[in-house]
């Protein structure tokens, strides 16, 4: 078995097309070896991680690329950065001013290459992007994680620098996502015994998908049990918990995701988990590192919030304020931010004391600004990454107890929620 | 003599550290350093700078090629890394640092017993055609 490449694949690797051209296909040709794939395969579309710095080795790589005649082959939009282009006042001048200016300056580099300057986790909340059965190259976990389940689109996950070379060359490896005969479920985790109100509540997408990375580590899941009204924020909610928990790049909702319309069509194994309350309390348990007591701040938008998620933001603060002081973050897109403006959203949010940082992760904005405590959020993500990252405490609730928590001042549980039994 | 399958070819010789359980390059590592901080590791403090690095598996993390490609640039990354599981983020990281930096780093993959029989060398030398041998000092 070994790889074959065509003409093009061929003139590239020799530096026909210059030397940044030739490292791409290099790259590409090298995973693809690692993979054991035998062909490389076109895709249509990329999402950058690498515009995210991590060193000035990040800023080398996309200089190289420039001076040495790079071109993108196909239309790639960009992962949030470590800074926001646009908003100055997010960025600390005294505070690592070499990471500061090197992620700038990383961010215009790859608007310079072509990209759409996106800057979101959550590019599947735009319009224009991939569609069902597109082959792609991603690399943020929880975009590979909805693309394939929830989309439908194709895609490995594709570290830094592997994910800029598929989006040069518009090639990857022919092998894993990309294929059907990797794409059904070696695992049933099974939810069709909890009580169908649980299974409606905007806490439980993001419980089962905590619990379902963890019982499938790098495994493709199939999940059945979910609402047949389960909706995109929900999906999303599952998607980034699965690849955060555990290093799930693509999972089934049975009779929910394109792939999977029944449980018989996608699941190939024979190990079934069936999932009870306790284990869900358990869940809660692991992401809620705090007790319950006065709130430092409020933390939204892991992944990127959505226009829906806003709707409901401004329909349960209901115009109220924010207790004095507290820091409430909601990250987002431009894009997504821009949508929210024009409904009056964001005046009406930011009225009430929200602030609504863009182009940024939402660890970024609570490290700026120095954020220790006890934190809320309805993200599983955020809470299961943040202790680590931002030596806070989380309190993990649902949307409508984080807002509650914010308006009190201190962390509010909601007595109709089954989670606080 | 084991013949290795190399993922990023270099010739290079050095002490043996072999890690008793893998290792994460972004957020368990300082490139800065070369030490390795993650306090869930049971070799937490070691220092990877120059070493021919063992370990079965790395953890993955799509940032790990940024991190290695650093630690390559700033000379503190090991010398070479000998896996049982081959990986794509060392792989693409080791080879844009060369062709950024003119710095090697040897990524290799070999079988689990070749890898328990390495682990008890004190040093190797690698070719660049991925031949492992153990140096007698």
């Amino acid at each position: 078995m070994s790889l074959v490449l065509d003409d093009r694949s061929r003139s590239l690797l020799d530096g026909a097309s210059g030397m940044a051209m030739q490292l791409a296909m290099r790259l590409v040709v090298k995973a693809a070896g690692i993979m054991g794939a035998e062909r490389l395969r076109p895709v249509s579309f990329a999402h950058l991680d690498a515009c995210f710095y991590t060193g000035q080795a990040h800023v080398d790589f996309i200089r190289y690329l420039l001076d040495n005649g790079a071109s993108l082959a196909v239309p790639t939009w960009t992962n949030n950065g470590v800074v926001s282009l646009a908003d100055a006042t997010l960025r600390p001048s005294t505070e690592d001013p070499q990471t500061v200016s090197g992620a700038a300056e990383l961010m215009r580099l790859y608007a310079r290459l072509g990209c759409s300057p996106t800057w979101t986790c959550a590019p599947y909340q735009h319009a224009g992007g991939p569609k069902f059965g597109d082959h792609i190259a991603v690399g943020e976990s929880n975009a590979v994680s909805y693309y394939n389940s929830v989309v439908g689109a194709r895609t490995n996950k594709y570290g830094d620098y592997l994910d800029v070379a598929c989006a040069l060359t518009g090639l990857a490896p022919d092998a894993g996502l990309h294929r059907d005969e990797n794409r059904k479920a070696t695992l049933h985790v099974d939810c069709t015994a909890l009580p169908e109100a649980w299974r409606a509540t905007d806490v439980f997408a993001h419980l089962i998908g905590h619990h379902t990375g963890r019982l499938s580590g790098r495994r493709v899941p199939v999940i059945s049990g979910l609402p047949p009204s389960t909706g995109k924020d929900a999906l999303k909610a599952i998607s980034s918990a699965v690849a955060s928990s555990g290093g799930v790049e693509l999972w089934h909702g049975a009779g929910v995701t394109p792939e999977a319309p029944d449980l018989a069509s996608v699941f190939i194994g024979t190990e079934v988990h069936r999932v009870t309350p306790e284990d869900l309390a358990h869940a809660h348990r692991d992401l809620s590192t705090a007790q319950d007591g006065p709130l430092d701040a409020v933390a939204l938008g892991t992944p990127h919030f959505s226009l829906s998620e806003f709707g409901m933001l401004v329909s349960l603060l209901d115009g109220r304020k924010i207790r004095r002081g507290l820091p409430f973050l909601v990250s987002t897109s431009r894009v997504v931010r821009a949508l929210a403006a024009e409904k009056g959203w964001i005046a009406a949010l930011e009225k009430s004391g929200v602030e609504i940082p863009v182009d940024v992760c939402t660890y970024y904005s609570p490290r700026v600004r120095g954020l220790t405590g006890r934190i809320m959020t309805n993200a599983a993500k955020w809470a299961y990454y943040a202790p680590g990252m931002l030596n806070v405490e989380v309190a993990f609730g649902s949307l409508k107890e984080c807002v509650e928590s914010a308006v009190r001042g201190e962390v509010w549980r909601d007595p109709d929620l089954w989670t606080s039994q | 003599m084991i013949r290795s399958t190399v993922l990023n070819a270099a010739a290079a010789e050095g002490p043996v550290l072999a890690l008793e359980e893998p290792l994460s390059f972004w957020g368990a590592f300082d490139p800065q350093t070369g030490i390795i901080l993650d306090v869930h590791h049971p070799q937490r403090g070691a220092c990877l700078k120059g070493t021919i690095l063992l370990m079965r598996e790395t953890r993955g993390s799509g940032s790990a090629p940024g991190a290695i490609a650093e630690a390559i640039r700033l000379g503190t990354a090991p010398a070479a890394i000998i896996l049982s599981l081959a990986d794509i983020n060392l792989a693409i990281g080791a080879d844009v640092a060369e062709t950024l930096y003119g710095r090697a780093c040897a990524i290799l993959s070999v079988t689990p017993d070749e890898l328990a029989t390495l682990m008890r060398a004190a040093r190797l030398r690698i070719t660049a055609e991925g031949e492992i041998t153990v140096e007698t000092v």
